[in-house]
This record gives C-alpha cells, sequence and structure tokens, in this order.
C-alpha cells in the first residue's frame, strides 16, 4: 500500500465500502515498508504480526484500520520502545501512553516504530544507535529531526499519518523539510504520559501527515484531559476538522522581521509568495518584531538540556535497558552502562545540563534563561493582543546533506532558530508545504496563541488549497 | 567563560559519566564553545523580570491518596538485566573496606 494519493477520508471509504479489509490494509502496509525502507530506513520496529483491531466501526471512527506510524519515544504495550538509544536497545513496555489507547480506542492500526534522533535530541535523525534516515526527495539529504523517521514515513508513502513529538522544532522541521505538515499542539494540550521525557516544560506531541485535514483529524482523537498527566488542560477540546475549508478573510496575519532576515533569496520568495496569497485572499498582513529571537538558541539549549539531565537520570542500567558488563560495584553499574548506553549527542546535552545546573553556574545559566524565556513569552504575548497568527519560514535553509553537519553542534543547534521559540512559550505552531528551493521542500510555519489550534488549521488549509504542494511526489522514490 | 578539563571532568562525574582522555580534550574545547554561545544571555538585562520554568494554565492537581492496581511485579522483571530469585541483581554495594 502507498499513500501518496490517499487521506484518512479515502481509506475510510473504502474500508466501510468493503473494496478494502483493514486487514489487507495492514499487511499491504507492512509489504510496502519492507520495501520502501531499504532506502528510508524510516523505521526501528516494523511488526510482521501486524492485526487491526476486531469489531471495526468505519462510521463510528475515521480512524479505524488506518495504519498510524508512532514514533520510537512514545510507549507502546508489548511492542519494543527504543527512544533510537542502545539504552534501552531492548526495552519492552508495559502500558500504553495516553496517546496510543486513545488511538487504539478510536480503532487504529499500529505496523510499528519510527526511528528519530536519540532521546529526540538532534535536527537530523543522523542521531540515532539504528543509523540515519534519507529523505525521500533526495536520498542523500537528512530529513530533519528528531521526528525523522515519521516525516519521511509519511513523505514516502508509507503511512498515511503519523506521531511525531516536538520540543524544541522536531515535528516542524522534519516536515518542512519532507514537504508535508506538521502540528506542535500547545503545551499541555496533549498528554505526555508514556512519552519518554527530554524537556519537560517543552515536550509536546503532535502528528504529520501529507493533508492538514488529516493532521486535525488525528489530533481530534489524541487531545484532551488525562488523570495521569496533570498537565494536561481540561479545557474543551474543539472538532478541529471544523477548521478546515475556511477563507482567511479578515485574519490578522504577523510577519515578524527578524524571522524574514533569517532567510533569503529563493527561500525568501517562495515564503513571501504564501505571505503574498494570504493577502490576496483578503488576510491583513502586518509586519512585527520578536526582538529576543537572537537569544532563543542558547536559551534553549540551556532549558532544554537542565531539563534533560535532570529526566535522564533514571537510565541507570539497573532495572530496564542496558548493563555493561565487568563492573565491580553499583557505582560502575551506573557510570559504564551510562557512558556505554548513550550515544555523543545525549551525552553532550547531559554534560551541558549538570554544567548549567551546577553549583556556581546556576544563576548566571539556568536562571538567567529562565529569566530570559519570559520575555520571550512576553514578545508574543504583545504580538497576539493585535494578531490571530504569526507566519513565517519553518527552518533557514532546505533539508542539508547527510554528515555535512554533524561534527558541528553549534550549527546543528542553530537550525531550530525559527522553532524553538513555541516551545519555550507553549504556543501552537504547525509547518505547511510552501514550494521548492532547489528540488527540496521547504515550510512555512504558522504560530497562534495558546489553545487556538484553530487558526494554525484553518490558515495552514488555505495555504494547502491555494499552492496545491500534495500534488507533487518525491523525487527520491523513483527507481 | 573560561572552561577547563578539570571543569569537564567534574561535571562527567556529576552526569554519572566517564570519558578517555581524548575525549575529555574534544568535549573540553565544544562545551566551551556552547557555553560561550550559551553566556550570551548574560547581555540581557532580566533586573526585575520573573523566571518561567513552566507554561502550565492548572494549579497544582490533587488527587485522592487511595491505592491502586497498577502492575504486576513479575511483569516489571522482564525488563531487569539481571535477576535472582524474584530480585533485581546488582554487584557488591558495600565493599570490604567499607567494614573495616
Amino acid at each position: 500500500m502507498n499513500y501518496l494519493n490517499e487521506t484518512i477520508d479515502s481509506l475510510n471509504k473504502k474500508l466501510a465500502s468493503g473494496d478494502l479489509s483493514a486487514d489487507q490494509l495492514a499487511k499491504d502496509t507492512v509489504a510496502n515498508i519492507k520495501d520502501t525502507d531499504k532506502k528510508l530506513n524510516a523505521w526501528i520496529t516494523v511488526d510482521d504480526d501486524v492485526k487491526p483491531a476486531e469489531n471495526l466501526d468505519f462510521s463510528k471512527s475515521k480512524l479505524a484500520g488506518i495504519p498510524i506510524a508512532i514514533k520510537d519515544n512514545i510507549i507502546t504495550n508489548g511492542m519494543k520502545t527504543t527512544a533510537a538509544s542502545h539504552i534501552l536497545y531492548n526495552f519492552m513496555p508495559m502500558y500504553d501512553a495516553t496517546v496510543i489507547s486513545k488511538l487504539k480506542d478510536a480503532g487504529a492500526t499500529f505496523v510499528g516504530k519510527t526511528n528519530m534522533d536519540e532521546f529526540a535530541m538532534g535536527s537530523s535523525t543522523e542521531h540515532s544507535y539504528y543509523g540515519a534516515t534519507h529523505n525521500p526527495w533526495n536520498l542523500d539529504k537528512v530529513p530533519g529531526g528528531s521526528s525523522g523517521g515519521s516525516a519521511a514515513a509519511v513523505a514516502g508513502g508509507q503511512v498515511v499519518a503519523a506521531l511525531g513529538s516536538d520540543t524544541g522544532g522536531s515535528i516542524r522541521q522534519p516536515a518542512a523539510f519532507n514537504g508535508i505538515f506538521g502540528i506542535k499542539p500547545t503545551y499541555g494540550r496533549v498528554s505526555r504520559w508514556g512519552l519518554i521525557a527530554f524537556g519537560s516544560s517543552l515536550d509536546q506531541i503532535g502528528v504529520m501527515s501529507k493533508r492538514v485535514k488529516d493532521s486535525a483529524e488525528v489530533l481530534n482523537v489524541i487531545a484532551g484531559g488525562d488523570d495521569h498527566d496533570s498537565t494536561v488542560s481540561t479545557r474543551e477540546v474543539p472538532d478541529f476538522t471544523k477548521f478546515i475549508g475556511q477563507d482567511v478573510k479578515g485574519l490578522r496575519v504577523a510577519v515578524p522581521k527578524e524571522y524574514m532576515d533569517a532567510v533569503s533569496g529563493e527561500m525568501r520568495e517562495v515564503i513571501q509568495k504564501q505571505i503574498d496569497t494570504l493577502k490576496d485572499a483578503g488576510a491583513i498582513i502586518n509586519e512585527v518584531s520578536l526582538p529576543h529571537t537572537k537569544y532563543v538558541v542558547p536559551d534553549y539549549y540551556i532549558i532544554a538540556s537542565s531539563e534533560a539531565s535532570s529526566n535522564l537520570q533514571r537510565y541507570d542500567g539497573i532495572r530496564y535497558g542496558y548493563r555493561a558488563k565487568d563492573t565491580k560495584n553499583l557505582l560502575d553499574v551506573y557510570v559504564k552502562s551510562r557512558s556505554e548506553g548513550f550515544g555523543t549527542e545525549v551525552k553532550r546535552r547531559i554534560m551541558l545540563g549538570s554544567f548549567a545546573l551546577s553549583a556556581g553556574s546556576y544563576d548566571r545559566f539556568f536562571r538567567q534563561a529562565a529569566k530570559v524565556r519570559t520575555l520571550i513569552c512576553d514578545d508574543f504575548d504583545k504580538i497576539f493582543a493585535e494578531n490571530d497568527v504569526i507566519v513565517g519560514p519553518t527552518t533557514t535553509e532546505p533539508a542539508f546533506g547527510i554528515g555535512e553537519e554533524i561534527s558541528d553542534p553549534i550549527k546543528m543547534y542553530n537550525n531550530d532558530l525559527l522553532t524553538i521559540s513555541a516551545n519555550l512559550a507553549g504556543i501552537p505552531a504547525a509547518s505547511v508545504p510552501a514550494g521548492l528551493v532547489d528540488g527540496m521542500p521547504v515550510g512555512l510555519q504558522i504560530m497562534a496563541k495558546r489553545f487556538d489550534e484553530g487558526n494554525v488549521f484553518k490558515t495552514a488549509d488555505f495555504i494547502e488549497r491555494s499552492n496545491k504542494f500534495y500534488e507533487k511526489t518525491p523525487t527520491g522514490m523513483e527507481d | 567563560m573560561e572552561i577547563t578539563e578539570d571543569t569537564i571532568k567534574h561535571v562527567a562525574t556529576l552526569s554519572r559519566l566517564e570519558f578517555n582522555d581524548d575525549e575529555i580534550g574534544e568535549f573540553t574545547e565544544q562545551m566551551s564553545s556552547i557555553i560561550n554561545m550559551a553566556d550570551q544571555l548574560s547581555e540581557v538585562d532580566t533586573e526585575g523580570v520573573p523566571e518561567t520554568v513552566q507554561v502550565v494554565d492548572r494549579d497544582t492537581v490533587f488527587r485522592e491518596d487511595k491505592p491502586e492496581h497498577w502492575q504486576d511485579r513479575e511483569e516489571l522483571m522482564e525488563n531487569v538485566p539481571e535477576k535472582a530469585n524474584g530480585f533485581i541483581k546488582v554487584p557488591v554495594i558495600i565493599e570490604k573496606d567499607d567494614n573495616e
């Protein structure tokens, strides 16, 4: 089964009419993944014995019988979950993440787990214990990260939709690099119970799909309150699909000059063209400023790494995961299991976080970063007092080559310049395909105020209908 | 801000990580440039600015303190790397010297 020309609606119709059985769909999906993944390496685990849920009601649930890809940092009962790390190479979860339980209730099918940067730390999916994922538009390019496996699986037609997670851009940047839609919902919109923790004040599970409406369908299912996660908002979840097909007349659109100045040449033209399309349709365009943009990368790396160094203390080789051999005492088990089990980038972040939190550095680094975070949030509050959405480029450049940036951590970190702020402020943000630059996709980022995913979907769907990027086929998948 | 090999060794100890000499050298160089990038934050005037450490829209959430069946011990033990007689097995914790 190749999903390039399918949507959840088209599949639901086939399943409901009996033209296609859920069982056949599941088997065909796995067969196609096995075939095409020789090129992409988008998956860590594929379930050969995949079985759809029983007693599916296709009239009640759009997701009934639909295979959804799951990023490998979301735990799945009885299906190996590694976070792309050696330290969890054999970890078998005993329960489901809340998002998985909700998808199961909706009758979705689980075909396997997608590749990622180890513990979601990275912007290229090269930092995986299971090897790099390749971009379906050009196999020599990275798919972005950290949800690069989910993005490549969707863009390559292996699935219709996938779950990812986004701590500093890990859904939006790979969505942009792969020419698909991806949304990071508001912090607190989706339960993080069962998401392997990286930066707990920033992490959020979201959806990636070729078509905007399909992400709305999946978000409808996974959003909402959860007794297991007290950071999830109890406010009502709207039907996100009702924001599809609306016009943008009168929509107040802010364009930050710092974001536009971060891109040049053809890339800037492609982004400007999307903004002009909104203007032509009656949206009100306002140039605005996000004055603390130059501080978001350092601010994020201090906060995210500090939270990570604390969250990753639990990996000690005792109760689960990798345990080093030939150890002489308990401390030796901790140190050797962690040193042999974690990859270089994860160690770098743990070290940076431990440093920022350590005596003598705490005030200068962590406390200062927490204060600057307030100023970054204030910048957004000011803009959203007079605007409905903020738009601009998702990334500063299209996908780079595999191996090109991996040896230069600071260059790699700067990939997240335009996506990080949404995590620091906890606002919803998405990337929708804008066009091609040198044959590679680039994305338009859309942000809105907290819990206003509706305006994000409305704007993204309008852009999708205007530029019809979905008609293009990824060039790297041709034989 | 100067980051020395001793800083890196100290932070490695805090992090329960170990590195060989080559890695310490490489990490010192890399961490030094990352920390100096992060130190740009000190040029921002944050006098009187409160800290933001979370962006949650709820206050402290309480629940009733009542026991619930969660997971079976046997299931949980399946992920344990080394075990014996239903217990998690670890190397010696109290070394001989500690008893002297």
